[in-house]
């Protein structure tokens, strides 16, 4: 970490104040095993934040102690301010869980998938014209509104992919944490993706997602966060230019390259863990 | 329709007509969680209840109730927390409760096994009124927890870990489903009996979903075979003397293979219909139609 990545996020918190997530020394276990060795990290309003990591280097355990997915051994989890359990504003938080076969054992249609994202939205599940209107804006959003009577069971993984993230947009939320969004999405649907979070962005949205690679999504990420093993072991600007990395003191920190061997070493980074 | 007018014919037709609207609509969310032989589960367990109602002079319908509403807390609870050895714990479950209903009940005064036998596989014409108010009563809470939280529970039984992050409470939902599951089962108790039950709450979502794409379809159409086929095998054993319980459960899979019968060209009429629709739009996705197949293998 430079002076100069403190620096901006010193003018961060001046700017923009109120962290929208955040962990302090967070450690959770799977089973017996310790996934999350003491995590430490802020997500400020209007940050774009891409957690890296080979894999089983807990990203995905982060965030799903963030939504209270996994039960935290220690630490603190704060969103928006609240500790997370005490934390009920769901509606304010959008999320986009990595896409899994396991799809429901009933059929259901792109509406009725998206919907469910709405409830948070409504009282006691009683949805009203504002609401309908919400799932089909959402739809058009990511370029699904001609296949919103269609089986989910029927669409391609990156049109699956885009109702998923339809999904979470549906509630308008101010935060949208995403798990793999790009993970099995044809290029077409990558685009649209792409494009949908650029807007979400712009619109002042927050947003932290768990990638493989930067991929397309590089120009929109603020800063990236590298894990392995459970600890953080890089926080600052996303990995980018050589001359950037060639500084005297960075070590080259590569996310992408592991990630195609599950066993492969963790990233050295010469950092202090 | 002379059947009609016989007391016993008229509560036996009730008790199905509750049983074929509540079993599918419980069913459908078990079959969403590949919970399927959930019902199976609890059926056994309530075994343990009907001994203890011949035992105790109590109600068996009422104590089956109580005893399976135990038992699905408990299965739930087994679901949260013993995930390691969760199955043997199940297992555990199933059978002690089977062997609790015969030992109960032979520790009945006057009790065997032969009364067991109208729990297992249905006694419709020996529906008292007392069950029928009982089986009432059960059939309107399970219809307005399946209808009225149809949402809620359609958002937890399709991704439990999105609907956290909704503000759902998960776990009391979760709790909530187990428990009706439990209470449709004693509902279906006396007509297709503890060992058919959960074929009532499968087979129909099962057959249904070979002609739909949506979950309220489904639903519906899950409904309307299980009231068809309760229906259908009440007034079947009327006429036939066979056992109401056992031609409810082979109607409803008849039904099955005839809807897949007809689904395979309706099924090949639709896909047609999609892609003259989209004269090749998008030639990257119209590429892959085993989708499911080879999104699978990514990000597991």
């Amino acid at each position: 970490m430079t002076d100069t990545t403190e620096a901006t996020a010193d003018a961060k918190e001046a700017i923009m104040g109120e962290p929208v997530i955040s962990l302090r020394r967070v450690s959770a276990e799977l089973g017996a095993r310790p996934v999350l060795r003491g995590i430490d990290l802020t997500v400020h309003r209007g940050e774009v934040v891409a957690l890296l990591g080979a894999n089983g280097s807990g990203k995905s355990t982060t965030v799903r102690a963030v939504i209270g997915q996994v039960p935290v051994v220690s630490g603190e989890i704060e969103l928006f301010g609240t500790p997370r359990r005490a934390f009920r504003d769901w509606a304010r938080v959008g999320y986009v869980p990595q896409r899994t076969p396991a799809a429901g054992g009933v059929p259901a249609t792109v509406t009725e998938i998206v919907s469910a994202g709405r409830l948070s939205r409504t009282r006691f599940g009683v949805f009203r014209r504002a609401d309908r209107e919400a799932v089909r804006e959402a739809l058009e959003l990511v370029g699904m509104a001609d296949r919103a009577k269609d089986a989910v069971g029927a669409l391609s993984g990156g049109q699956h992919q885009r109702v998923l993230i339809a999904r979470a947009l549906v509630a308008r939320p101010e935060l949208l944490i995403m798990d793999e969004p790009m993970a099995g999405v044809d290029l077409a649907s990558q685009e649209v993706l792409a494009r949908t979070l650029k807007e979400q962005v712009a619109a002042g949205t927050t947003v932290l997602l768990v990638l493989h690679e930067l991929g397309p999504l590089e120009p929109l990420i603020d800063r990236a966060v590298v894990l392995s093993d459970g600890r953080v072991v890089h926080d600052g600007p996303p990995p980018k230019a050589v001359g950037h990395h060639a500084r005297p003191g960075h070590d080259h920190v590569h996310p992408h390259a592991p990630h195609d061997a599950a066993g492969a070493d963790p990233i050295r980074t010469g950092l202090p863990l | 329709m002379d059947f009609l007018n016989y007391a016993f014919m008229q509560r036996a037709l009730l008790a199905s007509v509750l049983v074929g609207i509540t079993a599918p609509a419980v069913g459908i969310y078990l079959v969403q969680r590949r919970q399927a032989l959930m019902g199976d589960g609890i059926g056994h367990v309530a075994m343990t209840g009907v001994g203890l109602g011949f035992l105790l002079s109590a109600s068996p319908v009422w104590m089956a109730t109580a005893v399976s509403v135990l038992g699905a807390i408990l299965m739930e609870l087994i679901r949260w927390y013993g995930r390691t050895r969760g199955d043997i714990a199940l297992a555990m479950l199933f059978y002690g409760g089977m062997a609790g209903g015969v030992m109960f009940i032979n520790l009945a005064p006057g009790g065997s096994n032969a009364n067991l036998t109208s729990y297992l596989f249905g006694s419709l014409s020996t529906v008292s009124q007392s069950d029928v108010l009982a089986i009432c009563l059960l059939a309107a809470f399970v219809v307005l927890v399946t209808l009225g939280l149809r949402r809620q529970l359609f958002a937890v039984s399709q991704d439990e870990e999105f609907a956290r992050v909704t503000g759902l409470p998960v776990r009391a939902l979760n709790l909530l489903t187990a428990v009706t599951a439990a209470v449709t089962v004693t509902v279906a108790m006396r007509v297709v009996g503890l060992l058919l039950v959960s074929a009532l709450m499968v087979v129909p979502v099962a057959a249904a979903q070979q002609l739909t794409r949506s979950f309220a379809a489904t639903f519906a159409i899950a409904v309307a075979i299980g009231v068809s086929v309760t229906l259908g095998g009440t007034v079947t054993s009327y006429y036939q003397d066979v056992p109401p319980g056992a031609t409810i459960v082979l109607l409803t899979i008849a039904a099955f293979i005839v809807l897949t019968a007809l689904a395979t060209p309706l099924a090949r009429r639709r896909a047609r219909a999609l892609a003259a629709a989209r004269p090749a739009a998008d030639p990257a996705e119209c590429a892959i139609p085993a989708s499911r197949a080879s999104a699978d293998e990514v990000g597991v």
